[in-house]
């Protein structure tokens, strides 16, 4: 840590790791009613434990990328963060807009108020209030880091990085707006949705990956920056036009089928080129840095964002396949993955990497971190296959045999008990996360080998 | 990477060809809400009712649990064809009656089975429920679903 105002970046971290907790908890207990339909059905329906579930992991999402923003701006700027008063307001705003949103969701004290109620558009359910709190803090956050920004070295990373948090805090002005129209409803909803996680947080994401590759390989600058401007592009490129494979059955015109199929095909290539950045990046590079969990996470995320979101969302991605599968567990079975290779890993690469040094602390407890690493991997590979098992079978018997969609989920409970078993692990592996960051060991379990000290 | 493509070369591509996806995906938008207005929903009116029923549906989160046109959980039916899977798609009053019975038959308290919750809904409130889930059905929806399972 080379400047003093990364540390804001800590507590961004320590509320994005609570919230990651109540996600997989939030999960679990998702993954429980599916197995014991009956299991506090009255007191906690499953719309709520799922909201939960959903939005506790994209606030904990916003709030690494934000911290990670923080952590690395004054490194790639060389100076100090504008304000850090500003960062901690941002924190609060965005602490207690969760806080009022998870109110509101599980005791639903003004039903129907629009300020104060719950809005009920998936992901984007939170209270009026709290959307304009999200916008404020946005905001702030978006004059901060621009500030930071323009003062100090500008370069490539810090460029993408602030082009793609613009960008996704823009947009959220789309939260705002509901038509009466469902159809147009739909269509505008997925200018966040779509356009957030498969266009601008890839932008995040890869400005992230680069900056770790770049500190934890030691690779030259300018290699790295290239391959930085590629990715994007090809992300923005393929991305914007395939949010028409969100287009197809919602209202909107035929023609979406073909440019959707198309554009969303090569969605797959950003993917690849970020795991083959990765990996050609630790080949050709010569720094032996000391944080090999930071590397494996690294690595990790990029791969299992290639099978995630680019293997399997290919999978069900051309119009006529989508015809059969749109809206069964093969989506579910892609979402879990996708999330959790793109932007969960990528996420806790970054903890992996910052904490210690904002601890200042070495890097301990390696051997935790990695095994939590296999532990989520290992379990959300394993969901993603069982899912994806279910996935097939219900596309068969309710979309080609037309049987009716209850009977059919009965004949996949086999499916949802071995989902929850692998929800387990991965909720294990999380906990186990939390733990080697925060609590430090006094020395290696392993003594670690002959090492090029690295400079940072 | 080839010599060819600098850096700036890069970066060059990424702005312009990004803001060249960008307008064309404004222009087949605006198109497309056109298409919306005018033809795939034109064919019942988006009533006070339809309005009154999608905030009902919204308020309540029915779509942690439902689908609706395919989005949404997928952990209860879908019901952007629910009216015609009940075969009351043409019959506002018997769409009305039977959702009235469904959602006050909830939850069905059967061991081993998914649970609805109970919705305390206002007659007029089910009626505007009944007519979106009406309205939505009617929706040119490219075919989609296969088949009234939906």
């Amino acid at each position: 840590m080379k400047y003093q105002s990364q540390k804001v970046a800590y507590a961004y971290f320590l509320c994005a790791l609570g919230l990651f907790a109540i996600q997989v908890l939030g999960g679990l207990l998702a993954g429980w009613i599916y197995v014991a339909p009956n299991f506090l059905s009255e007191l906690m329906p499953f719309n709520v434990v799922r909201m939960l579930h959903t939005n506790a992991l994209v606030v904990w999402l916003l709030l690494g990328f934000f911290g990670g923003a923080y952590f690395l701006l004054p490194e790639e700027s060389e100076r100090e963060i504008y304000s850090v008063n500003l960062a901690y307001l941002q924190l609060a705003i965005l602490v207690v807009g969760t806080l009022g949103a998870v109110v509101t969701y599980v005791f639903n004290l003004f039903p129907g108020n629009w300020m104060f109620g719950m809005q009920g558009r998936e992901f984007i359910e939170q209270p009026t209030w709290v959307k304009l709190g999200i916008l404020v803090a946005a905001l702030i956050f978006l004059f901060n880091v621009t500030m930071t920004v323009l003062a100090g070295r500008k370069t490539a990373i810090s460029n993408v990085l602030l082009v793609g948090l613009w960008l996704l805090c823009l947009l959220w002005v789309f939260a705002f707006i509901n038509p009466n129209n469902l159809s147009l409803d739909k269509m505008y909803w997925w200018f966040v949705i779509h356009l957030w996680v498969e266009a601008t947080w890839e932008l995040v994401m890869a400005a992230i990956l680069a900056f770790l590759l770049l500190k934890l390989t030691g690779v030259d600058r300018e290699v790295v920056e290239k391959w930085l401007y590629v990715i994007v592009a090809t992300a923005l490129f393929s991305g914007i036009l395939g949010t028409g494979h969100h287009f197809y059955w919602i209202g909107t015109p035929g023609y979406w089928q073909w440019i959707g199929s198309i554009f969303s095909t090569f969605e797959v290539i950003p993917f690849f080129l970020m795991m083959s950045f990765a990996f050609v990046m630790v080949w050709k590079g010569r720094r032996n840095h000391p944080n090999k969990a930071a590397l494996l996470w690294s690595l990790g995320s990029s791969t299992v964002a290639f099978f995630g979101a680019g293997v399997w969302g290919f999978l069900h991605t051309l119009h006529g396949v989508n015809f059969y599968s749109h809206g069964t567990q093969i989506t579910a079975a892609h979402g879990h993955l996708a999330f959790f290779g793109a932007y969960v890993a990528l996420n806790l690469a970054m903890f992996a990497y910052a904490i210690p040094m904002l601890r200042q602390k070495a890097p301990y407890n390696q051997v935790l971190n990695m095994a939590s690493f296999w532990l989520m991997t290992g379990g959300m590979a394993f969901m993603t296959f069982v899912l994806t098992f279910a996935g097939t079978i219900q596309t068969h018997m309710q979309r080609v045999l037309g049987e009716d969609f209850m009977s059919v989920q009965e004949g996949l409970s086999l499916f949802y008990i071995m989902r929850f078993g692998s929800g387990l692990a991965v909720a294990i592996g999380a906990l186990l996360f939390i733990y080697s960051m925060l609590v430090v060991r006094k020395r290696e379990v392993i003594a670690p080998g002959n090492l090029a000290a690295a400079e940072d | 990477m080839a010599e060819i493509l600098t850096k700036s070369r890069a970066r060059n591509i990424f702005y312009g060809g990004s803001i060249f996806f960008v307008v064309i995906f404004v222009l087949l938008t605006v198109q497309s809400h056109r298409f919306i207005v005018k033809t795939s929903t034109a064919g019942m009116e988006l009533s006070e009712a339809v309005v009154l029923g999608k905030h009902v549906w919204e308020r309540n989160s029915c779509i942690n649990c439902h689908t609706i046109h395919g989005e949404g959980a997928y952990f209860a039916p879908e019901v952007g064809n629910v009216m015609t899977r009940w075969d009351v798609q043409d019959e506002p009053e018997e769409a009305y009656e039977m959702l009235d019975g469904w959602m006050k038959s909830q939850p069905s308290g059967v061991e081993g089975r998914r649970q609805m919750p109970f919705f305390d809904l206002t007659e007029e409130e089910t009626r505007g429920l009944a007519e979106f889930l009406r309205w939505a059905d009617q929706t040119d929806t490219q075919g989609w679903p296969p088949n009234d399972a939906g």
